[in-house]
């Protein structure tokens, strides 16, 4: 029993631990702390940050090795959040598979989704099916979610800085965007409304009007945002020259994103390897020399302008299209679109009463096929396919292996924040520990994604 | 195999597509000029079977599991091209084209290169620098596990991407489960570190000349690879008036 805490007690680790000090910080015992190692004289320090830490962006466990404040060596301990999506998805059909991917990445949920489906549609071979309206609507929807995720990447990391009037003007300005994807989808986040074949529901009436009233005050909000952080010097002081990470590194790390985009390459595979008619678009992919954290902010500003952008020109199709009238939203293959007509019940959403009097009264193989559809679920032909979109923390990889079964036989998620957090030995070591702070927020990752 | 034979033919039986014919569903004919089948698995059970006029599915059904089969040149768009110099880059580095690339399946517009694991570092290489394939990024390292694919029971799978030519393809690595080592990417794509320890974890994949292979998502001390298909799921065992509510995967399943 020690008599008293903290102090400095032996390893009881095996091997390589054998002997050394450890210390465990309690809060408000630094003094007490720094006495006790200043009597020992150790001379190689080395401490754990997180995974439970404020400024570690989620579960994120930090090893770091430091002579004095100066970081030596740096490395990053993930697993804690993992829960065995991709397994699970092995075990649920085909269309149910959304529900596991969208809590991946929980801030770009609708990025998961739409990675995810496109993939199922590449195996079915229906890519070219789709209807223009569901893959408008999935545009729609994922550049408003690179809008929030990217606020909320530079309103964090402002809070880890302990500039808190960042992360709330960027949870504000979420909160706008978020309202809208609830008035879509139902949810403000979990949405699974991206499927196999299309989008869950067609947009309400006066959505697109919505969507415009709000657009005003997001610009407005970022601009607050950028106004308050690009030429505030403690801001620069703290983020310029921070967190490098060179054209060869960020492509030998294969960290692809802002973070290859602050390094200089106009590279963006809504540009290289076009999907959901983005090369129909027009939008500038945007660059920086930096390659520093800095430039990584400066690159996610200009990139969510660049999704308003987008953004306006899907709604200006969005609205074409109600003019010519009411548009399919799902492939017309009956045997993949789910037969469920969902509208606005008295408990919030639900089947609509028309659809459950069709199949309940009138038509007994329509029941059956709505409940073999929806139990067993469609057969996608045996084969593999690999579908990369462009995330918001950069490419996100989808690896779908099927056996002609109606479930995915292997579900694998390149999840970009896993890939990216690799470079965070380079990002942090040689710098202070006050500058890992920085470029794990730099780095963005979101533990949801890296764990799976 | 119908792959080789001229148009019209009636394309010769050859025991995969015998056994495709006999017990099993259209979704996986091979598409006209590919053949024969990779047969990977024969499943018994009461769903997902055509064709045999057993409606009951009590005769005890059979279903052959059948990804596509090798593909026959021309591979189209610029897949040709990258067999082509990856042929003559690996010719002048001494290894042999066919000893290296086992076979080629070119679906859904998207080509997979079966690699031999002993050549795989130098294809990954060729790949790598030579000025014509420049394939930069290797998105990391996915497996698969099909345990009734004998003596090739592990698979692993390597997207790679290249940025100069914006092109994609995917290299496949098969092993078996008795001998589980694959040759590391990572001097060559140290992207892939992180990857091939995930895939080390998850599947039991040995990665020879990894830097430091250990468990990354489950904790250090973690027995069995999660996602191999012989793993349970696991599952709460909830009660409800006396019943138990199976785990996911002891479930009835529909394949």
């Amino acid at each position: 029993m020690a008599a008293t805490f903290p102090s400095a007690t032996r390893g009881a680790g095996p091997a390589g631990t054998e002997g050394v000090h450890e210390f465990t910080a309690a809060g408000g015992d630094w003094d007490e702390i720094s006495a006790e190692a200043e009597r020992l004289g150790d001379e190689r320090i080395v401490i754990n940050m997180g995974p439970q830490h404020p400024s570690t962006h989620g579960v994120l466990r930090i090893v770091l090795e430091i002579e004095g404040e100066t970081v030596t060596e740096a490395r990053a301990g993930i697993g804690f959040l993992h829960t065995g999506i991709e397994k699970n998805m092995e075990y649920r059909t085909w269309t149910q598979g959304v529900t596991f991917c969208t809590r991946m990445d929980y801030v770009a949920p609708l990025f998961q989704e739409a990675g995810y489906c496109l993939a199922v549609e590449k195996l079915l071979g229906i890519t070219d099916d789709l209807p223009e309206r569901a893959t408008l609507i999935r545009v729609l929807m994922m550049e408003l979610n690179r809008i929030s995720s990217h606020i909320v990447a530079i309103g964090t990391g402002g809070n880890e800085l302990g500039a808190t009037t960042m992360m709330t003007i960027a949870f504000r300005e979420r909160e706008e965007i978020l309202r809208i994807f609830e008035a879509i989808t139902g949810l403000r986040m979990n949405h699974a409304y991206i499927r196999p074949g299309g989008v869950a529901q067609d947009l309400a009436p006066g959505t697109t009007q919505m969507i415009r009233d709000a657009i005003p005050k997001i610009r407005d909000g970022i601009g607050e945002l950028e106004k308050l952080t690009l030429a505030n010097p403690i801001f620069i002081g703290r983020q310029k020259g921070v967190g490098i990470l060179p054209l060869a590194g960020a492509m030998a790390l294969g960290t692809a994103g802002p973070m290859l985009r602050s390094a200089g390459v106009p590279f963006d595979l809504r540009r290289a390897q076009p999907y959901c008619g983005y090369e129909t678009y027009d939008f500038d992919v945007i660059t920086d020399t930096g390659a520093d954290a800095y430039a990584r902010v400066v690159v996610r500003f200009k990139e969510m302008r660049e999704s308003l952008k987008i953004v306006q020109q899907v709604l200006d199709r969005l609205e074409a299209q109600d003019r010519k009238g009411k548009q399919p939203v799902m492939v017309a293959d009956k045997k993949i679109a789910w037969p469920a007509q969902l509208s606005v019940g008295s408990d919030g959403q639900g089947n609509s009463l028309d659809h459950i009097r069709q199949i309940m009264g009138t038509s007994m193989e329509a029941l059956i096929h709505h409940f073999k559809l929806v139990t067993e679920g469609f057969r996608v032909p045996a084969g593999q396919v690999y579908q990369q979109i462009e995330h918001p923390k950069g490419i996100l990889g989808v690896h779908l292996v099927s056996d002609g079964g109606t479930r995915p036989y292997r579900v694998h998620f390149r999840d970009p924040s896993f890939n990216n957090l690799q470079s965070l030995s380079i990002l942090c070591e040689g710098g202070t520990i006050a500058d890992v702070v920085i470029s794990v927020a730099s780095i963005d990752p979101v533990l949801g994604g890296v764990d799976r | 195999m119908s792959g080789t034979t001229g148009a019209g033919d009636e394309p010769v039986m050859d025991p995969a597509l015998e056994a495709q014919e006999a017990g099993s569903q259209h979704l996986v004919q091979p598409p006209r000029g590919t053949a024969p089948l990779d047969i990977i698995d024969v499943r018994k059970g009461m769903f997902g079977v055509d064709g045999s006029g057993d409606t009951s599915g009590f005769g005890g059904l059979e279903r052959t599991i059948a990804l596509p089969g090798p593909t026959e040149r021309p591979y189209g768009g610029y897949f040709d091209e990258v067999a082509d110099i990856l042929a003559e880059v690996l010719g002048e580095a001494g290894v042999a084209y066919d000893d290296a690339v086992e076979k080629v399946v070119v679906f859904r517009d998207e080509m997979t290169l079966y690699i031999a694991r002993e050549h795989l570092p130098v294809v990954a290489r060729s790949l790598r620098d030579d000025q014509d394939l420049r394939f930069e990024l290797c998105l990391g390292v996915s497996g698969v596990h099909y345990p009734a694919d004998a003596g090739r029971e592990l698979h692993a799978v390597y997207p790679l991407f290249s940025v100069t030519h914006n092109r994609t393809i995917r290299l496949e690595v098969a092993v078996a489960d008795a001998d589980p080592h694959i040759p590391s990417l990572v001097d060559i794509y140290p992207a892939n570190n992180w990857h091939e320890r995930e895939t080390w974890d998850f599947f039991g994949i040995v990665f020879d000349g990894h830097p430091s292979l250990s468990r990354i998502e489950m904790p250090d001390d973690w027995p069995g690879h999660p996602q191999r298909k012989d793993y349970p799921l696991g599952g709460i065992p909830v009660e409800y008036k006396g019943a138990t509510v199976p785990a996911p995967d002891e479930r009835r399943a529909y394949n």
